[in-house]
Protein backbone atom coordinates (compact mmCIF):
# COMPACT_ATOMS: atom_id res chain seq x y z
CA UNK A 1 0.00 0.00 0.00
CA UNK A 2 0.81 3.56 -0.18
CA UNK A 3 1.57 4.82 3.56
CA UNK A 4 2.47 8.23 4.21
CA UNK A 5 4.56 7.22 7.24
CA UNK A 6 7.52 10.45 7.65
CA UNK A 7 6.42 11.57 11.22
CA UNK A 8 5.69 9.17 14.25
CA UNK A 9 2.33 10.74 14.39
CA UNK A 10 1.46 9.62 10.95
CA UNK A 11 2.72 6.57 11.83
CA UNK A 12 0.40 6.17 14.59
CA UNK A 13 -2.85 7.34 12.82
CA UNK A 14 -2.33 5.03 9.72
CA UNK A 15 -2.18 1.65 11.96
CA UNK A 16 -5.11 3.30 13.80
CA UNK A 17 -6.99 3.48 10.61
CA UNK A 18 -6.05 0.64 8.68
CA UNK A 19 -6.09 -1.16 12.12
CA UNK A 20 -2.49 -2.67 11.42
CA UNK A 21 0.36 -3.05 13.32
CA UNK A 22 3.64 -1.09 12.59
CA UNK A 23 5.71 -4.05 10.75
CA UNK A 24 2.41 -4.48 8.79
CA UNK A 25 2.20 -1.21 7.59
CA UNK A 26 5.73 -0.72 6.88
CA UNK A 27 6.48 -4.14 5.09
CA UNK A 28 3.23 -3.45 3.40
CA UNK A 29 4.91 0.10 2.11
CA UNK A 30 8.07 -1.39 1.17
CA UNK A 31 6.62 -4.50 -1.27
CA UNK A 32 4.38 -1.28 -2.51
CA UNK A 33 6.99 1.05 -3.02
CA UNK A 34 9.87 -1.29 -4.34
CA UNK A 35 7.33 -3.60 -6.61
CA UNK A 36 8.31 -6.70 -4.24
CA UNK A 37 5.76 -8.83 -2.51
CA UNK A 38 5.43 -8.43 1.32
CA UNK A 39 7.12 -12.24 1.12
CA UNK A 40 9.98 -11.00 -0.59
CA UNK A 41 10.24 -7.63 1.97
CA UNK A 42 9.54 -10.80 5.45
CA UNK A 43 12.41 -12.91 3.13
CA UNK A 44 15.31 -10.61 2.80
CA UNK A 45 14.49 -9.23 7.04
CA UNK A 46 15.01 -13.09 8.29
CA UNK A 47 18.36 -13.33 5.80
CA UNK A 48 19.19 -10.06 7.58
CA UNK A 49 18.25 -11.87 11.08
CA UNK A 50 20.22 -14.66 10.13
CA UNK A 51 23.71 -12.55 9.64
CA UNK A 52 22.91 -11.08 12.92
CA UNK A 53 22.87 -14.22 14.96
CA UNK A 54 26.27 -15.87 13.03
CA UNK A 55 27.61 -12.30 14.07
CA UNK A 56 26.78 -13.19 17.99
CA UNK A 57 27.55 -16.88 17.87
CA UNK A 58 30.90 -15.84 15.90
CA UNK A 59 31.62 -13.63 18.07
CA UNK A 60 31.16 -15.10 21.43
CA UNK A 61 33.65 -17.33 20.63
CA UNK A 62 36.67 -15.25 19.71
CA UNK A 63 39.30 -13.45 21.32
CA UNK A 64 40.86 -12.27 17.74
CA UNK A 65 41.85 -8.44 18.24
CA UNK A 66 41.27 -6.14 15.63
CA UNK A 67 44.12 -4.75 13.21
CA UNK A 68 44.58 -1.65 15.49
CA UNK A 69 45.21 -4.08 17.81
CA UNK A 70 43.00 -1.99 20.30
CA UNK A 71 39.78 -3.82 21.12
CA UNK A 72 38.65 -7.56 20.29
CA UNK A 73 38.76 -9.66 23.35
CA UNK A 74 35.82 -7.81 25.46
CA UNK A 75 33.63 -10.45 25.24
CA UNK A 76 35.74 -12.84 26.35
CA UNK A 77 35.97 -11.42 29.53
CA UNK A 78 32.57 -10.96 29.99
CA UNK A 79 32.08 -14.71 29.19
CA UNK A 80 34.49 -15.63 31.78
CA UNK A 81 33.32 -12.89 34.33
CA UNK A 82 29.65 -15.27 34.19
CA UNK A 83 31.16 -18.27 34.06
CA UNK A 84 32.87 -17.54 37.21
CA UNK A 85 30.38 -15.07 38.90
CA UNK A 86 26.55 -14.67 37.34
CA UNK A 87 25.04 -11.27 36.68
CA UNK A 88 23.35 -9.58 39.41
CA UNK A 89 21.05 -8.73 37.04
CA UNK A 90 20.15 -12.23 35.74
CA UNK A 91 20.71 -14.14 32.35
CA UNK A 92 18.82 -11.90 29.94
CA UNK A 93 21.48 -8.73 31.01
CA UNK A 94 24.28 -11.24 30.70
CA UNK A 95 23.09 -12.05 27.36
CA UNK A 96 22.57 -8.66 26.07
CA UNK A 97 25.40 -6.99 26.54
CA UNK A 98 27.09 -10.32 25.42
CA UNK A 99 25.77 -10.02 22.23
CA UNK A 100 26.12 -6.22 21.64
CA UNK A 101 30.25 -6.61 22.48
CA UNK A 102 30.38 -9.96 20.37
CA UNK A 103 28.45 -8.26 17.34
CA UNK A 104 30.66 -4.90 17.87
CA UNK A 105 33.80 -6.99 18.16
CA UNK A 106 32.92 -8.81 14.89
CA UNK A 107 32.47 -6.10 13.26
CA UNK A 108 35.94 -4.29 14.25
CA UNK A 109 37.58 -7.83 13.18
CA UNK A 110 36.03 -7.11 9.64
CA UNK A 111 33.64 -9.91 9.59
CA UNK A 112 30.06 -9.64 8.10
CA UNK A 113 27.58 -8.16 10.51
CA UNK A 114 24.19 -6.48 9.72
CA UNK A 115 24.68 -2.32 9.55
CA UNK A 116 21.58 -1.88 11.87
CA UNK A 117 21.61 1.22 11.40
CA UNK A 118 25.07 1.85 10.96
CA UNK A 119 28.18 -0.54 11.35
CA UNK A 120 29.16 1.68 14.76
CA UNK A 121 26.10 0.94 16.23
CA UNK A 122 25.43 -2.66 15.14
CA UNK A 123 25.54 -4.61 18.09
CA UNK A 124 21.88 -2.89 19.77
CA UNK A 125 19.09 -3.89 17.79
CA UNK A 126 20.61 -7.91 17.34
CA UNK A 127 21.28 -7.95 21.22
CA UNK A 128 18.19 -6.80 22.10
CA UNK A 129 15.79 -8.44 19.94
CA UNK A 130 17.49 -11.58 19.67
CA UNK A 131 18.31 -11.82 23.66
CA UNK A 132 14.61 -11.32 24.26
CA UNK A 133 13.44 -13.52 21.14
CA UNK A 134 15.21 -16.83 23.20
CA UNK A 135 13.80 -15.32 26.81
CA UNK A 136 9.93 -14.91 25.52
CA UNK A 137 11.13 -18.32 22.44
CA UNK A 138 9.85 -16.46 19.47
CA UNK A 139 9.26 -18.43 16.18
CA UNK A 140 10.68 -16.94 13.01
CA UNK A 141 7.57 -14.74 12.10
CA UNK A 142 7.69 -12.97 15.57
CA UNK A 143 11.29 -12.37 15.05
CA UNK A 144 10.91 -11.10 11.69
CA UNK A 145 8.18 -8.76 13.00
CA UNK A 146 10.14 -7.69 15.98
CA UNK A 147 13.25 -6.69 13.37
CA UNK A 148 10.60 -4.33 10.96
CA UNK A 149 9.08 -2.93 14.38
CA UNK A 150 12.63 -1.95 15.28
CA UNK A 151 13.80 -1.35 11.54
CA UNK A 152 10.30 1.42 11.10
CA UNK A 153 11.47 3.52 13.90
CA UNK A 154 14.48 3.83 12.23
CA UNK A 155 12.66 4.64 8.84
CA UNK A 156 10.37 7.60 10.48
CA UNK A 157 13.90 8.88 12.26
CA UNK A 158 15.89 9.23 9.11
CA UNK A 159 12.83 11.03 7.30
CA UNK A 160 13.85 14.27 9.06
CA UNK A 161 17.35 13.04 10.50
CA UNK A 162 20.62 11.53 8.47
CA UNK A 163 21.57 8.11 10.82
CA UNK A 164 25.42 9.11 10.51
CA UNK A 165 27.70 10.67 13.17
CA UNK A 166 28.81 13.10 10.83
CA UNK A 167 25.82 14.78 10.85
CA UNK A 168 23.88 14.66 14.68
CA UNK A 169 27.05 12.73 16.77
CA UNK A 170 26.17 9.19 18.11
CA UNK A 171 23.11 9.82 18.97
CA UNK A 172 21.64 9.50 16.03
CA UNK A 173 24.01 6.55 15.36
CA UNK A 174 23.91 4.66 18.98
CA UNK A 175 21.23 6.78 19.76
CA UNK A 176 18.68 5.92 17.03
CA UNK A 177 19.66 2.34 17.17
CA UNK A 178 18.61 2.61 21.07
CA UNK A 179 15.49 3.82 20.26
CA UNK A 180 15.05 0.73 17.18
CA UNK A 181 15.80 -1.75 19.63
CA UNK A 182 13.35 -0.48 22.72
CA UNK A 183 10.57 -0.48 19.75
CA UNK A 184 11.49 -3.83 19.26
CA UNK A 185 11.61 -4.74 22.54
CA UNK A 186 7.91 -3.56 23.50
CA UNK A 187 6.34 -5.65 20.27
CA UNK A 188 7.96 -8.38 22.46
CA UNK A 189 6.90 -7.65 25.34
CA UNK A 190 3.46 -7.32 23.70
CA UNK A 191 3.06 -3.62 23.77
CA UNK A 192 0.87 -1.77 21.35
CA UNK A 193 1.33 0.77 18.87
CA UNK A 194 1.40 3.57 20.71
CA UNK A 195 3.91 2.03 23.28
CA UNK A 196 6.42 0.87 20.93
CA UNK A 197 6.68 4.97 19.92
CA UNK A 198 6.76 5.84 23.26
CA UNK A 199 9.44 3.54 23.88
CA UNK A 200 11.22 4.97 20.80
CA UNK A 201 10.64 8.63 22.46
CA UNK A 202 11.91 7.67 25.89
CA UNK A 203 15.04 6.46 24.54
CA UNK A 204 15.81 8.95 22.35
CA UNK A 205 15.10 12.06 24.67
CA UNK A 206 17.55 10.20 27.19
CA UNK A 207 20.49 10.63 25.01
CA UNK A 208 20.18 13.94 23.39
CA UNK A 209 23.96 15.26 22.41
CA UNK A 210 25.72 12.10 22.96
CA UNK A 211 28.64 13.10 20.77
CA UNK A 212 30.71 11.28 18.16
CA UNK A 213 34.50 11.37 19.41
CA UNK A 214 36.13 8.06 18.43
CA UNK A 215 39.67 7.92 19.15
CA UNK A 216 42.17 7.44 16.18
CA UNK A 217 38.82 7.89 13.76
CA UNK A 218 38.35 3.65 14.31
CA UNK A 219 35.07 2.44 15.10
CA UNK A 220 36.63 1.06 18.56
CA UNK A 221 36.68 3.66 21.07
CA UNK A 222 34.26 3.97 22.42
CA UNK A 223 31.92 2.51 20.10
CA UNK A 224 32.52 -1.21 21.28
CA UNK A 225 31.45 -0.47 24.96
CA UNK A 226 29.00 2.00 24.10
CA UNK A 227 26.41 -0.54 22.07
CA UNK A 228 26.45 -2.64 25.43
CA UNK A 229 25.59 0.75 27.08
CA UNK A 230 22.76 1.39 24.73
CA UNK A 231 21.15 -2.00 24.56
CA UNK A 232 20.36 -1.66 27.95
CA UNK A 233 19.16 1.79 27.89
CA UNK A 234 16.49 0.62 25.15
CA UNK A 235 15.69 -2.10 28.00
CA UNK A 236 15.09 0.82 30.60
CA UNK A 237 12.70 2.51 27.40
CA UNK A 238 10.95 -0.38 27.11
CA UNK A 239 10.47 -1.53 30.91
CA UNK A 240 9.14 2.18 31.62
CA UNK A 241 6.90 2.03 28.34
CA UNK A 242 5.39 -1.12 30.09
CA UNK A 243 4.60 0.70 33.10
CA UNK A 244 2.36 2.80 31.26
CA UNK A 245 5.21 5.77 31.73
CA UNK A 246 4.65 8.50 28.92
CA UNK A 247 7.10 10.69 27.52
CA UNK A 248 5.35 14.01 27.77
CA UNK A 249 7.36 15.22 25.03
CA UNK A 250 6.36 13.32 21.84
CA UNK A 251 8.35 11.36 19.40
CA UNK A 252 8.12 13.69 16.85
CA UNK A 253 8.97 17.13 18.81
CA UNK A 254 12.22 14.78 20.32
CA UNK A 255 13.30 14.22 16.76
CA UNK A 256 13.15 17.80 16.29
CA UNK A 257 14.92 18.75 19.11
CA UNK A 258 17.73 15.91 18.47
CA UNK A 259 18.19 17.54 14.94
CA UNK A 260 18.56 20.98 16.46
CA UNK A 261 21.14 19.36 19.13
CA UNK A 262 22.85 18.04 16.37
CA UNK A 263 22.86 21.25 14.43
CA UNK A 264 24.65 23.19 17.59
CA UNK A 265 26.86 20.72 18.46
CA UNK A 266 30.48 21.40 17.37
CA UNK A 267 31.89 19.90 13.92
CA UNK A 268 34.67 18.79 16.09
CA UNK A 269 32.56 16.57 18.06
CA UNK A 270 30.74 14.82 15.04
CA UNK A 271 32.79 11.75 13.41
CA UNK A 272 36.13 14.19 12.92
CA UNK A 273 38.16 12.99 15.87
CA UNK A 274 39.26 16.88 16.49
CA UNK A 275 37.49 16.93 19.97
CA UNK A 276 36.20 15.23 23.32
CA UNK A 277 37.68 11.41 23.99
CA UNK A 278 40.12 11.42 20.69
CA UNK A 279 41.96 14.69 22.18
CA UNK A 280 42.57 13.46 25.51
CA UNK A 281 46.17 12.69 26.16
CA UNK A 282 45.32 8.82 25.91
CA UNK A 283 43.49 9.61 22.82
CA UNK A 284 46.47 11.59 21.23
CA UNK A 285 48.83 8.90 22.47
CA UNK A 286 46.86 6.04 20.33
CA UNK A 287 46.51 8.04 17.61
CA UNK A 288 50.17 9.01 17.58
CA UNK A 289 50.82 5.10 17.64
CA UNK A 290 48.75 4.42 15.26
CA UNK A 291 49.88 6.56 12.71
CA UNK A 292 53.41 5.09 13.14
CA UNK A 293 52.05 1.37 12.74
CA UNK A 294 49.83 2.32 9.30
CA UNK A 295 52.36 4.85 7.47
CA UNK A 296 53.55 2.13 5.96
CA UNK A 297 52.52 2.26 1.90
CA UNK A 298 51.52 -1.46 1.05
CA UNK A 299 51.28 -2.80 -2.89
CA UNK A 300 53.20 -5.38 -4.55
CA UNK B 1 15.31 11.61 -5.25
CA UNK B 2 16.35 8.12 -3.93
CA UNK B 3 12.99 6.42 -2.55
CA UNK B 4 13.72 5.48 0.71
CA UNK B 5 14.06 1.56 1.69
CA UNK B 6 13.10 -0.27 5.20
CA UNK B 7 16.78 -2.06 4.34
CA UNK B 8 18.59 1.34 3.83
CA UNK B 9 17.87 1.04 8.34
CA UNK B 10 18.53 -2.48 8.98
CA UNK B 11 21.07 -3.63 6.63
CA UNK B 12 23.20 -3.86 4.22
CA UNK B 13 24.91 -7.39 5.57
CA UNK B 14 28.26 -6.38 5.13
CA UNK B 15 31.70 -6.74 6.13
CA UNK B 16 32.75 -4.78 8.93
CA UNK B 17 33.89 -2.33 10.58
CA UNK B 18 32.17 1.10 8.83
CA UNK B 19 29.52 1.55 6.71
CA UNK B 20 31.20 4.58 4.85
CA UNK B 21 34.96 3.59 5.00
CA UNK B 22 34.67 -0.05 4.48
CA UNK B 23 31.45 -1.05 2.74
CA UNK B 24 31.43 2.47 0.82
CA UNK B 25 35.25 1.57 -0.53
CA UNK B 26 33.98 -1.68 -1.60
CA UNK B 27 31.04 -0.26 -3.31
CA UNK B 28 33.55 2.66 -4.61
CA UNK B 29 35.35 -0.55 -6.33
CA UNK B 30 32.66 -2.27 -7.56
CA UNK B 31 31.40 0.82 -9.75
CA UNK B 32 35.09 1.56 -10.93
CA UNK B 33 35.14 -1.75 -12.36
CA UNK B 34 32.03 -1.59 -14.16
CA UNK B 35 32.82 1.49 -15.42
CA UNK B 36 36.63 0.33 -16.60
CA UNK B 37 34.73 -2.81 -17.98
CA UNK B 38 38.52 -5.18 -17.74
CA UNK B 39 41.05 -6.12 -15.58
CA UNK B 40 43.26 -3.06 -15.43
CA UNK B 41 47.37 -4.20 -15.52
CA UNK B 42 47.84 -1.37 -13.05
CA UNK B 43 45.97 0.90 -10.33
CA UNK B 44 46.68 3.84 -8.20
CA UNK B 45 44.17 4.57 -5.28
CA UNK B 46 44.70 8.16 -4.59
CA UNK B 47 42.85 8.16 -1.04
CA UNK B 48 42.08 12.06 0.29
CA UNK B 49 41.18 13.16 3.76
CA UNK B 50 39.39 10.94 6.02
CA UNK B 51 40.35 7.99 3.50
CA UNK B 52 43.85 9.04 3.92
CA UNK B 53 43.92 9.53 7.83
CA UNK B 54 41.86 6.76 8.84
CA UNK B 55 41.80 4.33 5.68
CA UNK B 56 43.99 1.37 6.87
CA UNK B 57 42.32 1.20 10.29
CA UNK B 58 38.88 0.89 8.57
CA UNK B 59 40.19 -1.44 5.54
CA UNK B 60 38.84 1.38 3.66
CA UNK B 61 42.68 0.30 1.56
CA UNK B 62 41.43 -3.12 1.20
CA UNK B 63 37.66 -2.65 0.11
CA UNK B 64 38.78 -0.73 -2.58
CA UNK B 65 40.88 -3.32 -3.77
CA UNK B 66 38.04 -5.83 -3.22
CA UNK B 67 35.45 -4.22 -5.07
CA UNK B 68 37.80 -3.81 -8.16
CA UNK B 69 38.41 -7.24 -7.88
CA UNK B 70 34.44 -7.32 -8.00
CA UNK B 71 34.06 -9.00 -4.30
CA UNK B 72 30.30 -7.54 -2.90
CA UNK B 73 30.41 -5.90 0.70
CA UNK B 74 29.57 -9.09 2.44
CA UNK B 75 32.30 -10.62 1.08
CA UNK B 76 34.78 -12.69 3.83
CA UNK B 77 37.74 -12.54 1.52
CA UNK B 78 37.86 -8.61 1.69
CA UNK B 79 40.00 -8.96 4.88
CA UNK B 80 42.23 -11.26 2.85
CA UNK B 81 42.25 -9.44 -0.40
CA UNK B 82 46.26 -8.64 -0.44
CA UNK B 83 47.03 -12.46 0.16
CA UNK B 84 44.24 -13.86 -3.16
CA UNK B 85 45.11 -15.01 -6.00
CA UNK B 86 43.60 -12.54 -8.60
CA UNK B 87 44.78 -9.77 -6.61
CA UNK B 88 48.04 -11.02 -7.52
CA UNK B 89 48.74 -10.20 -11.20
CA UNK B 90 47.50 -6.69 -10.88
CA UNK B 91 50.12 -3.97 -9.78
CA UNK B 92 48.83 -1.49 -7.26
CA UNK B 93 49.63 1.06 -4.74
CA UNK B 94 48.26 3.56 -2.90
CA UNK B 95 48.91 7.40 -2.19
CA UNK B 96 47.71 9.25 0.72
CA UNK B 97 46.67 13.05 0.29
CA UNK B 98 44.84 15.70 2.42
CA UNK B 99 43.05 17.76 0.05
CA UNK B 100 40.35 20.51 1.34
CA UNK B 101 38.55 20.97 -2.25
CA UNK B 102 38.02 17.36 -2.10
CA UNK B 103 35.04 15.19 -0.01
CA UNK B 104 36.24 13.96 3.12
CA UNK B 105 35.52 10.43 2.16
CA UNK B 106 36.76 10.93 -1.43
CA UNK B 107 39.00 8.65 -3.71
CA UNK B 108 40.85 8.41 -7.23
CA UNK B 109 40.90 5.37 -9.13
CA UNK B 110 44.20 5.90 -11.57
CA UNK B 111 43.90 2.75 -14.13
CA UNK B 112 46.34 1.72 -16.87
CA UNK B 113 46.11 -1.18 -19.27
CA UNK B 114 44.25 -1.53 -22.08
CA UNK B 115 42.85 1.95 -21.84
CA UNK B 116 43.85 4.65 -19.30
CA UNK B 117 41.17 5.78 -17.27
CA UNK B 118 40.66 8.05 -13.74
CA UNK B 119 37.46 7.59 -11.90
CA UNK B 120 37.02 9.64 -8.79
CA UNK B 121 34.07 9.03 -6.28
CA UNK B 122 33.02 9.65 -2.63
CA UNK B 123 31.78 7.74 -0.24
CA UNK B 124 28.64 9.69 1.29
CA UNK B 125 27.38 8.10 4.24
CA UNK B 126 25.90 4.89 5.13
CA UNK B 127 27.44 2.79 2.33
CA UNK B 128 26.28 5.03 0.04
CA UNK B 129 28.52 6.23 -2.95
CA UNK B 130 28.95 8.39 -5.77
CA UNK B 131 31.42 8.22 -8.55
CA UNK B 132 31.71 12.27 -9.37
CA UNK B 133 34.32 12.63 -12.41
CA UNK B 134 35.60 10.11 -14.94
CA UNK B 135 38.45 11.59 -16.89
CA UNK B 136 37.93 14.59 -16.74
CA UNK B 137 33.99 15.04 -16.86
CA UNK B 138 32.25 15.38 -13.76
CA UNK B 139 29.05 12.91 -13.01
CA UNK B 140 27.02 12.20 -10.49
CA UNK B 141 26.71 8.29 -10.68
CA UNK B 142 25.20 6.74 -7.46
CA UNK B 143 25.21 2.74 -8.70
CA UNK B 144 21.18 2.84 -7.91
CA UNK B 145 20.33 3.08 -11.44
CA UNK B 146 21.81 0.90 -14.61
CA UNK B 147 23.59 4.10 -16.75
CA UNK B 148 24.70 4.68 -19.89
CA UNK B 149 27.94 7.00 -19.99
CA UNK B 150 29.18 8.88 -23.58
CA UNK B 151 31.43 10.98 -24.84
CA UNK B 152 30.97 13.21 -27.53
CA UNK B 153 31.72 16.21 -29.85
CA UNK B 154 29.43 19.13 -28.36
CA UNK B 155 27.10 20.11 -30.75
CA UNK B 156 23.80 20.69 -31.48
CA UNK B 157 21.15 17.59 -31.22
CA UNK B 158 23.43 14.63 -30.04
CA UNK B 159 20.98 14.15 -26.83
CA UNK B 160 17.62 13.50 -29.27
CA UNK B 161 19.76 10.81 -30.88
CA UNK B 162 20.64 9.24 -27.66
CA UNK B 163 17.19 9.38 -25.93
CA UNK B 164 15.25 8.49 -29.29
CA UNK B 165 17.56 5.07 -29.37
CA UNK B 166 16.67 4.52 -25.59
CA UNK B 167 13.07 5.50 -26.28
CA UNK B 168 12.93 2.15 -29.25
CA UNK B 169 12.78 -0.23 -25.88
CA UNK B 170 10.64 2.12 -24.08
CA UNK B 171 12.88 2.22 -20.92
CA UNK B 172 12.58 5.65 -18.87
CA UNK B 173 14.62 8.12 -18.65
CA UNK B 174 15.12 8.46 -14.34
CA UNK B 175 17.99 11.50 -14.55
CA UNK B 176 20.13 13.11 -17.66
CA UNK B 177 22.93 15.05 -17.10
CA UNK B 178 25.62 17.10 -19.45
CA UNK B 179 29.38 18.36 -18.94
CA UNK B 180 31.74 19.78 -21.59
CA UNK B 181 35.54 20.84 -21.23
CA UNK B 182 34.59 23.88 -23.92
CA UNK B 183 31.89 24.64 -26.60
CA UNK B 184 32.23 22.43 -29.17
CA UNK B 185 35.20 20.20 -27.39
CA UNK B 186 34.69 16.96 -25.77
CA UNK B 187 31.12 16.55 -23.46
CA UNK B 188 29.99 13.72 -21.79
CA UNK B 189 26.26 12.47 -20.90
CA UNK B 190 25.63 10.67 -18.01
CA UNK B 191 21.51 9.03 -18.51
CA UNK B 192 20.32 6.90 -15.32
CA UNK B 193 17.59 4.44 -16.76
CA UNK B 194 14.98 2.82 -14.71
CA UNK B 195 15.43 -0.43 -16.86
CA UNK B 196 18.30 -2.88 -18.66
CA UNK B 197 19.48 -1.28 -22.37
CA UNK B 198 20.13 -4.00 -24.72
CA UNK B 199 23.20 -4.31 -26.68
CA UNK B 200 22.11 -3.52 -29.87
CA UNK B 201 21.16 -0.26 -28.69
CA UNK B 202 24.68 0.28 -26.94
CA UNK B 203 26.25 -0.76 -30.91
CA UNK B 204 23.61 2.26 -32.13
CA UNK B 205 24.73 4.86 -29.92
CA UNK B 206 28.78 3.75 -30.69
CA UNK B 207 27.87 4.64 -33.97
CA UNK B 208 26.43 7.95 -33.91
CA UNK B 209 28.87 10.02 -36.06
CA UNK B 210 31.37 12.08 -33.42
CA UNK B 211 30.61 9.70 -30.16
CA UNK B 212 33.78 9.03 -28.85
CA UNK B 213 33.23 6.81 -26.15
CA UNK B 214 30.29 4.74 -24.72
CA UNK B 215 30.06 2.69 -21.40
CA UNK B 216 26.67 0.53 -20.29
CA UNK B 217 27.54 0.86 -16.29
CA UNK B 218 25.35 -1.62 -14.29
CA UNK B 219 24.06 -0.48 -11.04
CA UNK B 220 25.26 -2.10 -7.77
CA UNK B 221 23.38 -5.15 -6.80
CA UNK B 222 22.07 -4.38 -3.18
Amino acid sequence: MEYSINTFEKLLNTCKKENKKIYEIMQEKEAYDFEKSVQDVRNKTENILIAMKQAINRGLKSKEKSSSGLCGDDCNKLIEKYKKHKSLFGELFEKIVSYAIATMEENLRMNKIAACPTAGSCGIVPAVIISLSEKYKLDKEEEINALITAGTIGYVFSAKIPMAGAVGGCQTECGAASAMAAAGAVYIMGGNEKQIINAAALALKNILGLTCDPVSGLVEIPCVKRNAFLAIHAITAAELTMANIESKIPADEIIDAMLQTGQLMSPLLKETSQGGLALTKSGILINRELSNKYSVTEGT
Amino acid sequence: MKQRSLFDIISPVMTGPSSSHTAGAVRLGLMARNIYKEIPEEVTFVLYNSFAKTGKGHGTDKGLLAGLSGYSVDSENIKNIFNLKETKNIKYKYLFEQNADRHPNAVDFILSGNINMTISGSSTGAGNIEITQINEFSTRISGEFNTLLLFYKDKPGMISKVSSLIQKENINIATLECDRNAKGKTASMCICLDGEISDTIIKETENIEDVYFVRNIRKLED
